[in-house]
């Protein structure tokens, strides 16, 4: 920590398009990068080696796009004008590469928890190739009534194996008019998994799924805390579709 | 120009590093393609994270983009398992700023900074769907070329490379891409391949290998390189930048959205280096020395660090310690308030003195965690030979600097296989190590001193182009002579490079153009990057040589005579046969030569018929001697070095 008070400035933004290849370390060096370029006043560690205070939520695959992922800074409170919040997301767009596009920004109370600690559960878009129709919702409906669900995973770089079912909150198949045809046509899913205490990831739903299945796209549509039996996005955007499917259309036509 | 960008999509699920195939990086280029407008792919071929940085691709890069009649897009090695699903979907080589097949660029220009990337090059032809051997292309393919440093033994690539460009691209480029536009101004059907090697011949630097021709002796040894036709010189000359300043490029370099190596600005500082290692190529190919003047570097990182958010650069160079005034400019960029007062300075290469530390210390404010010495050497007898002229109290005394400023790390560079190597000068080296050891020891328990040790390949245009290398057996031999050396002593470790990479990297290095068919078999066999521990592999080199009646012991570990023709001799970086002979004999008498940027000229050649001298901004010798060799250069300026003139300075000053 650093002796002048910091303020925490949380980020929302989406990662869409080709820079969905891009890993959830090279997106944080990304923001280190545009951060000293915008001359914000980040805060940053102490000690021998001194680190930006950067913070972001849960990783996103390598491989996913996002409409809403998030990222807290700290800034030095005696060298930062609030009043310039209203400007960042344009100007931190403009300095991140294509496809991540910040869409809000606000002042946090420093007492809310982290991003990694609150977030309970994401909502998922996921494409599939060649399972469709009935087949997909027999086989969804198959993983539904399972009692567990017990998929390989590797955990701390082990073989393990973990029963994912209670992560899965909700799971639904999607028509979407058109997607169904064609050489290799694709079936939609909505997800809704949890991160707590032992989440779910779009990965472990496909291999559930069948091992036939393969995975086309998957887009984390929304990010939600929950408390007091109410649950809220970390930080919305006004404005947005609540159609997670229309939304997602929008945003990879950008 | 159609994009392949949806199929490739496809596999980047199940790939490793997809990053690598996307492009989108800051700085990179979507220029548009057209008609009137050469289209140039410039391949680095090896992975993503390594040729991203490379320098000499993004100069050429911004030069080609800024022409009105040229575009530029880059292209890297994709790892094995990418290959592999490309060439299951039938996906050729691409670009990766827009995702353009190969084959649809006019030129596809190779940049060779190692030569066990040859393998590579054939690979990348290959998956361009580009005919692979050059005699086989037509009038619709495009031209295959390639330059950078190995293109100074372009042999073992003849068979596969259309034009070769020796020495410095940023004038030359433009040069070809006029002949090219030209070439490529008349209809498919009426093009001339012949008429095109012509008039790319007739490009000082540029050699083209289909107008050469190499004849054995009954004994299958080269009698020579010879032209097949009467308008191209007997010997091809490297093309020199004269003046640097001239060239403030890469101007947006390239900001990766990966991981790459050097992932930082880099600035270069200087070209050339007149230090005269004996064993090293860069060092005699690129000479004479060309600095960078001062505000201009300044300038460069300024605007460098403000494009790319970087809060580190480079100072790059053959051996920045050297470059005139470095203490005042590596303080200027740091006490830059425009820098913000946050920007690291790393030097790539250290001159082995207790000054140069304090220099370190002042750039390393955080982080110091470990420096790097290369001595090269185990004895002063040793570092004679090589012309690395720093003793014993030069080493110690910069280590016991760094120790007791509170580093921790301390790594020494050495080579084995040395000419007139003994096994004394190889424990030299444990002994050297020892000795660093025990002087940190007095200030901390907790120090490492690594020795790195790389077995000696001879380079073309080198004083030991005439030595026979090290057999693998031999170097391996060394190792544990060595590593047995080094075992009683605690905190010392020893690690090696592969000696069988060596010899490897030998044939490549010295072969001749029959060298080509050994490549192209053991690219036929998988023996793809081979630069990588992982892949290399040595029997494929064996058997490849065999099957085309060739040998190690030929073509590697064999000493040439001082007038037996070498496959490079039609090629000129500028160095007089007989300075480099002399240069050899003198290192076989184990006697040293000082740097000609502070001494008497010893006539390489380098400078003659350029019209110029060696061009820094300092009468002054750096102090301790250049590379801290201890030479006593006092009387520095009694030769006639040429200062930065007044219209250098002005124009400095003006960029400033």
């Amino acid at each position: 920590m650093t002796d002048a008070a910091p303020i925490k400035v949380r980020f929302r933004f989406t990662k869409l398009g080709k820079i969905r290849f891009t890993s959830h370390r090279d997106v944080a060096r990304m923001w280190e990068r545009a951060l000293r370029r915008s001359l914000l006043p980040v805060a940053l560690s102490q000690g021998f080696s001194p680190h930006p205070l950067l913070s972001f939520g849960l990783a996103l695959p390598t491989g996913c796009e996002s409409l809403g992922e998030y990222l807290d800074v700290r800034l030095e409170e005696a060298s930062f004008d609030p009043s310039v919040i209203p400007e960042l997301p344009e100007l931190l767009s403009g300095l991140l590469p294509t496809g991540i596009d910040v869409q809000a920004a606000a002042v946090m109370s420093m007492a809310e928890g982290s991003l990694q600690q609150e977030v309970a559960s994401c909502d998922w878009e996921l494409e599939v190739l060649d399972v469709i129709g009935e087949e997909l919702e027999a086989r969804i409906e198959r993983m539904l009534a399972a009692p567990t669900l017990t998929v390989a995973r590797e955990r701390k770089g082990r073989p393990t194996e973990d029963d994912i079912r209670p992560a899965i909150l909700t799971l639904v198949p999607v028509r979407v008019d058109g997607s169904e045809q064609g050489e290799h046509p694709i079936g939609r899913i909505r997800a809704s998994l949890a991160t707590h205490p032992r989440g779910a990831r779009p990965s472990d739903v496909l291999s559930a799924l069948g091992t036939d299945v393969v995975l086309a796209k998957a887009c984390r549509t929304h990010q939600w805390i929950e408390r007091d039996g109410a649950r809220f996005e970390p930080l919305s955007v006004s404005g947005l579709a609540t159609d997670p499917i229309v939304e997602h259309a929008q945003g990879r036509a950008s | 120009m159609e994009t392949l960008w949806p199929k490739i999509e496809r596999l980047l699920l199940d790939v490793t590093k997809p990053a690598r195939y996307i492009g989108g990086e800051q700085g990179a280029q979507t220029p548009e393609h057209g008609p009137g407008k050469v289209a140039w792919l410039l391949v680095y071929p090896d992975t993503y994270e390594i040729g991203l940085p490379n320098q000499g691709l993004q100069i050429l890069y911004e030069i080609l983009n800024e022409r009105p009649d040229a575009v530029a897009e880059r292209s890297y090695a994709p790892w094995t398992d990418m290959e592999a699903a490309m060439r299951k979907a039938g996906i050729p080589l691409f670009s990766v700023d827009q995702h353009v097949a190969a084959r649809d660029f006019d030129v596809i220009a190779f940049n060779l900074s190692a030569e066990l990337v040859y393998t590579n090059v054939v690979n990348l032809i290959d998956l361009a769907e580009v005919p692979l051997h050059a005699v086989d292309r037509g009038p619709g393919d495009p031209l295959v070329m390639a330059g950078g440093h190995c293109a100074f033994n372009p042999e073992p690539l003849a068979d596969f490379v259309d034009a070769f460009v020796l020495g410095d691209g940023e004038e030359v480029v433009s040069e070809i891409n006029v002949a090219l536009a030209e070439w490529l101004a008349q209809p498919v059907e009426t093009r001339d391949r012949q008429e095109l090697r012509l008039s790319l011949a007739g490009i000082e630097g540029v050699y083209v290998p289909a107008l050469y021709e190499s004849t054995y002796d009954e004994s299958g040894r080269l009698v020579g390189t010879f032209p097949v036709v009467p308008s191209v010189p007997s010997e091809v000359a490297k093309r020199t930048v004269l003046d640097l300043a001239d060239w403030p490029y890469p101007s947006h370099p390239l900001v990766p959205l990966t991981e790459v190596v050097h992932d930082r600005l880099n600035v270069e500082v200087f070209r050339g280096c007149t230090r005269g290692c004996r064993f090293c190529q860069a060092g005699m190919i690129t000479r004479p020395v060309r600095e960078r003047p001062a505000e201009q570097v300044k300038e460069m990182v300024r605007a460098g660090l403000e494009w790319s958010g970087h809060n580190e650069v480079t100072l790059t160079s053959l051996s920045t310690a050297d470059f005139s005034g470095i203490e005042n400019t590596v303080r200027d960029i740091i006490d830059d308030p425009v820098n913000g007062g946050r920007v690291s300075v790393s030097l790539p290469s250290l001159r082995v003195d207790a000054f140069t530390v304090a220099t370190a210390a002042q750039i390393q404010k955080v982080r110091r965690t470990g420096l790097t010495f290369a001595p090269e050497g185990g004895t002063w007898r040793m570092r004679q030979v090589i012309n690395k002229l720093i003793t014993e109290e030069d080493l110690y005394g910069a280590v016991d600097s760094a120790f007791s400023q509170g580093w921790r790390r301390v790594k020494l560079y050495f080579l084995i296989g040395l000419p007139t190597e003994r096994d004394e000068d190889v424990l030299g080296i444990a002994e050297l190590g020892r000795r660093c050891v025990e002087i940190g020891r007095k200030y901390t328990k907790a120090i490492t001193v690594t020795a790195s040790v790389g077995g000696f390949v001879p380079k073309p245009h080198t004083p030991f182009q005439w030595f026979g290398q090290d057999t693998v057996a031999e170097l391996e031999r060394k190792v544990v002579l060595l590593r047995e050396a080094a075992k009683t002593t605690k905190g010392l470790t020893i690690r090696w490079h592969d000696p069988s990479a060596s010899a490897a990297e030998g044939l490549a290095s010295r072969g001749d153009r029959r060298m080509g068919a050994v490549v192209e078999r053991v690219w036929q066999a998988g023996g793809t990057f081979q630069e990588w521990s992982e892949r290399f592999d040595l029997r494929l080199w064996e058997a490849a040589l065999e099957a085309e009646g060739l040998s190690f012991d030929e073509v590697a570990y064999r000493d040439r005579g001082e007038h037996e023709p070498l496959p490079w001799d039609h090629i000129s970086a500028g160095l007089h046969r007989d300075f480099l002979w002399g240069d050899w004999t003198d290192a076989l008498a184990e006697a040293g030569v000082e740097d000609c940027r502070w001494t008497p000229c010893y006539d390489c050649g380098a400078c003659t018929g350029l019209g110029l001298e060696h061009v820094v901004a300092s009468p002054i010798p750096p102090a301790g001697g250049s590379q801290g060799t201890g030479q006593g250069l006092e009387l520095g300026g009694r030769i006639p070095v040429r200062l930065m003139g007044t219209a250098d300075r002005a124009r400095a000053e003006s960029t400033a």
